[in-house]
């Protein structure tokens, strides 16, 4: 498994998840449920919790195991300098590379994960954050002009490309990591 | 023959031991210091053990020893900043960062899902359930912890049992016979022996060291008396030092049986299971037993859940509006000597009890504080609040607002609400949108 190695993530810090994730698989199944995440109160008043959660669970899949679970922390490792300095072109980009790292976010879109965020798309995540605050004509005035303002080729949804073209100057390293303390 | 001779007279010679130096005291509530003693040694062996093992462990496993401080750096600035922007700027792709990592955060560490596990000691006390990767360290270490566990479980939890069967069987018979005299003065003063020499019995069948703060500040009748939940030894913690009225739900089995035979003696409140959905029925109930002066200060425990002792939870509000005058209690658990703890998804009742019998010993503190009352203005959930933080700070517990009830059921979508509106309130701003 890519975790681990080249110091994916550190020895200290798996150590550290792995009494995590055997904390919050509190029925010692050697896996976790979505109910076991969503047992995690501060997760559940979280608007996106369940898209949060719908990432851990690729492919449809049930079960996370403990290298799916480090593999989606993974993404929120923060970059340290070495990492750039000492970039093999062979290797496979760590996932917390500014891509992968947009790549979750834009994960987190896409419901259908079909590499497009279409405009229902887009609605349906607005929705999920303000719940019943905002009427549904201001929602959708909203989501059009997201989707307008990112979509270059005109084909109505917002690609992966467009994506990261329309946050290039957004610093996404910082705001999309969480420091492990030493 | 002789085999049968010989265990009877070593039976016969055991319990005139455990009446003469357990039993005759507790009825008189004295103590003739052998717990003191045993205390002593235990605290000694344990210090040894202690310093054994810090020269024996290798540097990394003292890594695991901080899992209860908090391991992530969190960035504890509201919505507002996060988003990195001001009321009524538009919505962003980029929003998303946010909530992800508020998110991803809540799943590495929270603060809740650790306090209904139980806590980690910083330095191991020789019982294996308390050290989750002990390792082995030294032979004279290892044959100290088969000394104990053979002290603990063909010494002590005999004995222990022995005691546990004799106090409550003296409970069920004592609180009968009590209950058929009619009532008088006489007999609440025999009520209140029976109940004191049976929980003092019952301590000890714990090997429990109970320091009790603050006497002048005990729970007088007509009142409430609160206290903060770690596990069912709590009610026996503070029916030793004063009689209460216990509210609860009939059960089956054997608590049935103590519950129906502790009623005819002084008067509690048990429910039936379905009264106790009914809030106003329980809330009128308990109105009426505080109105009788006569009659024991009630004790509740408003978090209607065992927590791990580490923090407090929130108080349900439902206690706080009875009215009448609060009682605080704080109980504090040593965890050094044994985990009281009673997580309850794990262990049922009879495993929970082995284990405390088969503990080195249960040591506690117990603060009694200044009554409260509902000021003018106040709400029953401030009042309960203020109430939180005064055994939160006397107990040296830290203060949680989160529902207990978040153990087994997930937790309510008004708090989601909140954060949702905040949010909305941000992006929509005040109507203003082109």
């Amino acid at each position: 498994m890519a975790v681990g190695r080249d110091g994916f993530v550190s020895q200290a810090s798996l150590l550290r998840l792995h009494h995590r994730f055997r904390a919050l698989d509190r029925n010692k199944k050697g896996y976790l449920s979505r109910m076991d995440l969503q047992q995690i109160g501060a997760l559940a008043v979280n608007p996106l919790g369940d898209r949060i959660i719908e990432s851990f669970f690729p492919d449809g899949s049930q079960r996370v195991d403990f290298p799916g679970f480090v593999r989606v922390l993974a993404h929120f490792r923060p970059v340290e300098d070495e990492d750039t300095e000492t970039q093999d072109p062979k290797k496979p980009e760590p996932l917390n590379s500014r891509r992968n790292k947009l790549h979750y976010a834009f994960q987190l879109y896409d419901l259908d994960r079909d590499g497009k965020i279409s405009r229902h798309e887009m609605l349906q995540v607005l929705r999920l954050m303000v719940g019943v605050q905002v009427t549904e004509e201001q929602l959708e005035n909203i989501a059009d002009r997201t989707v307008q303002e990112a979509d270059e080729d005109g084909d109505g949804a917002v690609s992966f490309v467009e994506f990261t073209k329309s946050l290039e100057k957004m610093d996404v390293e910082q705001k999309m990591s969480i420091r492990i303390l030493k | 023959m002789e085999g049968a001779e010989l265990a009877g007279k070593i039976l016969s010679t055991w319990l005139t031991l455990v009446l003469g130096f357990i039993l005759l005291p507790s009825v008189f509530g004295v103590s003739l210091g052998i717990s003191e003693i045993y205390m002593k040694i235990l605290v000694k062996t344990l210090e040894w053990a202690t310093i054994r093992i810090e020269k024996g462990t290798p540097k990394e496993s003292i890594l695991k020893n901080s899992a209860s401080i908090g391991i992530i750096q969190r960035d504890e600035s509201p919505m507002e900043k996060g988003l990195s922007g001001l009321r009524g700027r538009d919505f962003e792709l980029s929003d998303v960062f946010y909530f992800s990592k508020k998110g991803l955060e809540a799943i590495v560490e929270d603060e809740v899902t650790q306090r209904f596990s139980s806590e980690e000691l910083v330095s191991w006390n020789l019982l294996t359930r308390t050290n989750v990767n002990f390792q082995y360290i030294s032979l004279r270490l290892t044959m100290v912890w088969v000394l104990g566990v053979i002290v603990r479980y063909c010494v002590l939890l005999p004995l222990r049992v022995t005691l546990a069967f004799i106090g409550i069987s003296l409970l069920v018979i004592g609180a009968t016979l009590v209950g058929q005299l009619p009532d008088s003065s006489l007999k609440n003063w025999l009520s209140e022996l029976v109940h004191l020499t049976c929980c003092r019995i019952c301590v000890r069948a714990l090997s429990g060291t109970i320091h009790y703060h603050n006497k002048q500040y005990r729970p007088q009748k007509g009142g409430i008396c609160v206290a903060n939940h770690t596990s069912p030894i709590d009610v026996l913690i503070l029916t030793t030092d004063g009689c209460y009225a216990m509210v609860g739900q009939v059960h089956g089995g054997l608590m049935g049986i103590i519950q129906r035979a502790m009623v005819k003696a002084c008067p509690h409140v048990w429910f039936e299971r379905s009264e106790m959905k009914d809030r106003h029925l329980v809330t009128k109930r308990l109105k009426e037993h505080i109105a009788d002066k006569k009659k024991l200060p009630i004790l509740i425990f408003p978090e209607g859940t065992c927590i791990n002792n580490t923090s407090v939870m929130m108080f349900k509000k439902g206690s706080f509006e009875i009215g009448g005058t609060i009682h605080p209690v704080a109980i504090k658990y040593n965890p050094q000597f044994g985990d009281a703890f009673w997580n309850s998804s794990k262990y049922n009742m009879v495993s929970y009890l082995l284990r405390m019998m088969t503990s080195w010993a249960i040591v506690c503190d117990v603060w009694y504080m200044p009554p409260m009352t509902r000021e003018e203005g106040e709400d029953a959930v401030q009042f309960a609040n203020r109430v939180k933080s005064a055994i939160a700070i006397q107990g040296g517990l830290t203060e949680l607002p989160w529902d207990g009830g978040l153990k087994r059921a997930k937790v309510k979508d008004i708090f989601k609400e909140e954060q949702q509106k905040n949010y909305s309130k941000m992006i929509v701003g005040n109507g203003s949108l082109s």
